[in-house]
Order: structure tokens, then C-alpha cells, then sequence
């Protein structure tokens, strides 16, 4: 039978609701899962992954030290050292900013195909499903190899429960330490305890309409209320008025959240590129003709600075 | 130093893409020189102005058209062109074999550029098979990078704000992000010259490149179009605010 090992991300202790989506999609096709976990096992990530239908879960067991155990080398040779020694036949990790600079690693490690950003996986036939040419093509992937590895999209599928029996399985002994390279300092910037654009619920971004810095505000606080995370177009990014991290588009990140309230944003092909999959799209803009306005599930005619400031007083 | 910067040829991000035969895109599109690869020639034509003894070379991998985007690079600066031809389509294995038995072939690196990912196959992998082909140190989304005393100190993004600092070995590799610098804009004097500067092709065939242990392949492909039904919400700016929340609530269920 195949095996398909699941790379654990966590927050707070807890697995991310993410990554238990992960878990339910790789059981629709495979019937052995394997979590393999980084940053510490408890009782209650035991029960979380059991829950949702991991048989074996394995600690990895990195070195405490946090340049150490955080650098993304070291995680991606422990994963391979765990595929090996568990004899996993695919390897599934989230598309999040994390995965990204660790499953690549994996496998080229492996030397193995990867396809990233799947929104849909069969591993017993070795099928991806992703997004290409910026999201104007959905492409299936058949992959071939010994070993397969999947970067799954964040909330590609909800969490479903599947009450299992865990075993845990400790991967003691020394871990590969590279010495190329070293992680020196990691900012976590004002993001501590906020979620990632890509793993949002609700996103409420901001555009052009927003017309300066200050007005970015609006957005901020709008986010808060919401406990939603606040994203940008290219133009307001272009502009200064917000960090690159937070734009959302062809050169920005892709999200599929519940819900993306776009605010005085016009809708380019390239914002297009990274919010279509998102469940519903609310546009809230003052041109009726914008090309968001024709492709979103409720428009919003009207003055932003009216309806922002109404619905923070409203929440 | 010698500086290699991994291009590739990419339909426009503007353009309208059409699938034939269910499987591949109708390449009758404008191409043009991946996007975030622009920042990891414009990075590599930085550290030369450090280092005037620089030599870079662009290498691509694509069919004889793919020529035009490596004259791209060489209008930002690149030195000269190194173009792999092939018709065939590569997948991130096949085209990292590629290119590393390219550039082993041209010369000995002490640094490679790639963008962090293409965005016509958006595989965000090549620089880190390249950088396990050679058993060079990789870091990717760069932000910054600053080479001292013959290490790679690299900045990279990781989403929300969050950064993480590296010290690689060198050589290596660097997946240009678009916080590296902003992309050089070739004058048309620029384009001019870089007419004169040569470009090298080989065909694939030439490399002997061994087939790798696995592979992927498209097998299908559709398009991505969700086609939305816009209802409108309308009143006073209040009552809009209303039907908003309502709908948040009721019908996405986001908040309680």
C-alpha cells in the first residue's frame, strides 16, 4: 500500500486548520497517512491529527536551537531522512510561505517531481491539479517517480473528521546540519499572531481608490473588526502606501479565501491572477464599469470612504 | 565574479491565454522575459557595478524564440547570451539538468540567479534542483543580498512582513523576489548595444543530459474561468454597510 507522508505546519501549538484540510484531502486517495511533525508534539496534536485520520504520526525531533531547527535546510533534509527511513511513497506539505521554501527543497533533495499550489490530489493514480499562466489555467499533472511530492494550497479543502488511532514514532539521532548555509536572524515583523494572506478566511484589500497612505487606515481597521488580514493591490503597493507583503496578484500572492472584499480596486487580469479562486468576492467601488464590478458575486456601488467608515461603525 | 542568471521566455502576463487540444497554449502570444527573472538580472548587473571584473551570462532554456528574451537581459546588462534549444517541453527536473550541464559546460559560477518562480508554469522549484545538481547552498524570495567576505548574506520574504536573514556559502544560488530592486529599464541605446553582444546556442542534444528519475507532465488542461453573477447591493452607504455584514454572516458564515 502507499504511503503518503504530510508535513504538519502548526500555530500556537496547535495544527493549523490547514493542514488538517491537507490531511483530509490525501485521505481521499490514499489510506496511509503519516504526519510528520516539527515543532513538538502534545497530547492535543496527537488528538487533532487522530481526529482527522493519521495513523502514525512522527516526531522529527530538530535540534532546539530556533537557527537551527527554523532553517529550512535542515527541516527539508529531516523530512527526506523520514521519507527514507519510513519508506514514503508521497510527501504533502501547504503551498504557505514556509512550504514554499521547504518542499522545493525536499525534493530536489529526493530528486523527485514536485507539483506546487495543488488545489486537488490523487495519489493513488500520482494526479495534481494546479493553476498556471496566472491563473487562466487549471492543469493536471501526471506525475511519475519513485517518490511524489505535493504543495497543497491553503484551504484547497476544508478539514473533515476521521476519528483514527495514532501511534507516535520519535526520529531520534542527529539531524543533517548543513554548512552552506546558516540561518542568521528572522523578523517576525508586526505579523506575530496574524494569519498569512494565503491562509485568510477573509481578506478585505485595498486599491487605487484608496488614494493615499493615510487612507490605508480604513483597511486596517476594517481588517481588525472583520478578523480579516488586509491585502493590496500592485498600484497601492507601487505607490508606497503598503508593503509588497501584503499585495495580492500575479506577482503578488494567490489566496482562495471564503470571502475577498476588494475595495476601489478595478480588477486587472493580473489582481484577477491572484484572487479568483477565492469563494466570494465582494467589490465595493465608485465605477460601475470596473472590471471587478462584472466578475464578483455582489457589487457594491458607492463611495468607499462612506461604506468603510459604516461598516466600522457597524461592527 | 562570474555571474549566471537563469532566464525564461514567458507569455505576457497581460495576454490572453488559449488552450489547444485540451493540453497546451496557443503560443501565438507576445513572450517576454519572465518578470522576476528581470530582478535577478538587474541584481547581477548591480553587483558587477561593485565588481567591474564581472562577467554575466544569461542562460535559457526554449525554443529558437526564446533568443528575444535572453536579448532582454543583455539590453539590462547581461554580458552575453547562452540560449539551450529545444522544442521539447521541459519539466523544473529535465530543465534544472539542463542548465546546470549549460552552464558546467560554459564555465565555473561563483553565483546563479534565478527568478523565484516562472509565472507561465508557476513550479517555484528550478533554483533549488540547479542548486542540488551543483551542491551549492540555495535561498529564495530574496529581498536583499549583500556578498561579504566571500559569504552571501540574503534577506528573504516570507509572508506578512516576516523575514528571514541567511549566510550562504559561495558559490550559490539566489530566486530573485520582487523586493530585490527595481528592474532596469534597457534605454534605447541599451537595446542598441546589446544587438552586438553575442549569444551563444547549443542544442539540447549537444548536452548529454541524463534523464532524471521522474517527471511531470500536463496531461490536461482547461481553462480557469469562474464566471460570477455580480448582484448588487445598493441603499445609503449605512444600509450597504447592513447588507454586507448580513451577507458575512448568513450566507459566507465568516463571522458570528
Amino acid at each position: 500500500m502507499k504511503q503518503a507522508g504530510i508535513v504538519i505546519e502548526m500555530e500556537h501549538g496547535r495544527v493549523k486548520e490547514t493542514s488538517l484540510g491537507m490531511i483530509t484531502l490525501a485521505g481521499r486517495t490514499t489510506e496511509s497517512l503519516t504526519a510528520l511533525v516539527m515543532d513538538g508534539i502534545t497530547d492535543e496534536v496527537t488528538d487533532q491529527l487522530a481526529a482527522h485520520g493519521v495513523h502514525t504520526i512522527v516526531d522529527l525531533v530538530l535540534p532546539e536551537a530556533p537557527e537551527i531547527r527554523q532553517n529550512p535546510a535542515v527541516r527539508a533534509a529531516a523530512v527526506v531522512q523520514a521519507v527514507r527511513d519510513r519508506g514514503l511513497d508521497h510527501v504533502l506539505g501547504l503551498s504557505s510561505p514556509e512550504g514554499k521554501d521547504l518542499l522545493p527543497r525536499v525534493a530536489a533533495l529526493l530528486d523527485a517531481p514536485l507539483v506546487m499550489d495543488c488545489v486537488d490530489v490523487d495519489l493513488e493514480k500520482g494526479l495534481a491539479e494546479t493553476s498556471q499562466y496566472s491563473g487562466k489555467v487549471m492543469a493536471k499533472i501526471q506525475l511519475t517517480g519513485e517518490t511524489q511530492v505535493f504543495g497543497v494550497r491553503p484551504n484547497a479543502v476544508p478539514p473533515e473528521p476521521k476519528p483514527v488511532k495514532a501511534d507516535v514514532v520519535a526520529m531520534t539521532g542527529d539531524k543533517a546540519v548543513p554548512e552552506t548555509i546558516t540561518l542568521v536572524s528572522w523578523d517576525d515583523g508586526d505579523a506575530e499572531g496574524r494569519q498569512s494572506l494565503v491562509e485568510a478566511d477573509i481578506i478585505i484589500a485595498g486599491g487605487r481608490g484608496l488614494k493615499n497612505r493615510d487612507n490605508f487606515s480604513l483597511i486596517f481597521e476594517c481588517a481588525q473588526k472583520l478578523n480579516a488580514v488586509p491585502g493590496a493591490s500592485r498600484v497601492a503597493v507601487d505607490e508606497g502606501w503598503v508593503p509588497y507583503a501584503l499585495q495580492v496578484g500575479q506577482t503578488g500572492e494567490k489566496v482562495s479565501p471564503q470571502v475577498y472584499i476588494a475595495c476601489g480596486i478595478s480588477g486587472s487580469i493580473q489582481h484577477f491572477a491572484g484572487m479568483k479562486t477565492a469563494k466570494m468576492i465582494i467589490a465595493v467601488n465608485r465605477d460601475e464599469n470596473a472590471a471587478i464590478m462584472a466578475n464578483c458575486d455582489y457589487q457594491v456601488q458607492g463611495d468607499l470612504f462612506d461604506i468603510l467608515p459604516e461598516l466600522i461603525r457597524q461592527l | 565574479m562570474r555571474i549566471y542568471v537563469c532566464v525564461k521566455h514567458v507569455p505576457d502576463s497581460a495576454a490572453n491565454i488559449h488552450i489547444v487540444d485540451h493540453l497546451k497554449i496557443d503560443e501565438s502570444v507576445p513572450f517576454l522575459l519572465n518578470p522576476y527573472d528581470e530582478h535577478a538580472v538587474t541584481e547581477a548587473v548591480a553587483l558587477k557595478q561593485q565588481m567591474p571584473d564581472s562577467e554575466i551570462i544569461a542562460v535559457c532554456l526554449g525554443k529558437k524564440g526564446a533568443e528575444s528574451t535572453l536579448r532582454s537581459a543583455l539590453a539590462m546588462g547581461a554580458d552575453r547570451g547562452l540560449l539551450v534549444e529545444t522544442d521539447a517541453v521541459c519539466d523544473s527536473m529535465a530543465t534544472a539538468r539542463a542548465l546546470h550541464a549549460a552552464i558546467l559546460k560554459d564555465g565555473s559560477p561563483d553565483i546563479i540567479f534565478t527568478g523565484k518562480e516562472s509565472i507561465d508554469s508557476e513550479g517555484m522549484q528550478t533554483q533549488f534542483r540547479i542548486g542540488a545538481l551543483f551542491g551549492f547552498p540555495v535561498a529564495t524570495n530574496a529581498a536583499s543580498l549583500d556578498l561579504t567576505a566571500g559569504k552571501a548574506v540574503v534577506t528573504c520574504e516570507l509572508a506578512g512582513g516576516r523575514t528571514r536573514t541567511f549566510e550562504l556559502t559561495l558559490p550559490c544560488v539566489i530566486g530573485a523576489g520582487r523586493g530585490l530592486n527595481t528592474p532596469i529599464y534597457p534605454t534605447f541605446p541599451d537595446v542598441v548595444k546589446s544587438r552586438k553582444k553575442p549569444i551563444t546556442t547549443l542544442a539540447l542534444s549537444e548536452l548529454n543530459v541524463s534523464a532524471a528519475p521522474g517527471s511531470a507532465k500536463i496531461v490536461a488542461m482547461t481553462p480557469l474561468v469562474q464566471k460570477r453573477t455580480p448582484r448588487k447591493i445598493t441603499g445609503a452607504p449605512s444600509e450597504q454597510a447592513a447588507e454586507i455584514i448580513r451577507i458575512l454572516k448568513q450566507e459566507a458564515k465568516v463571522l458570528s
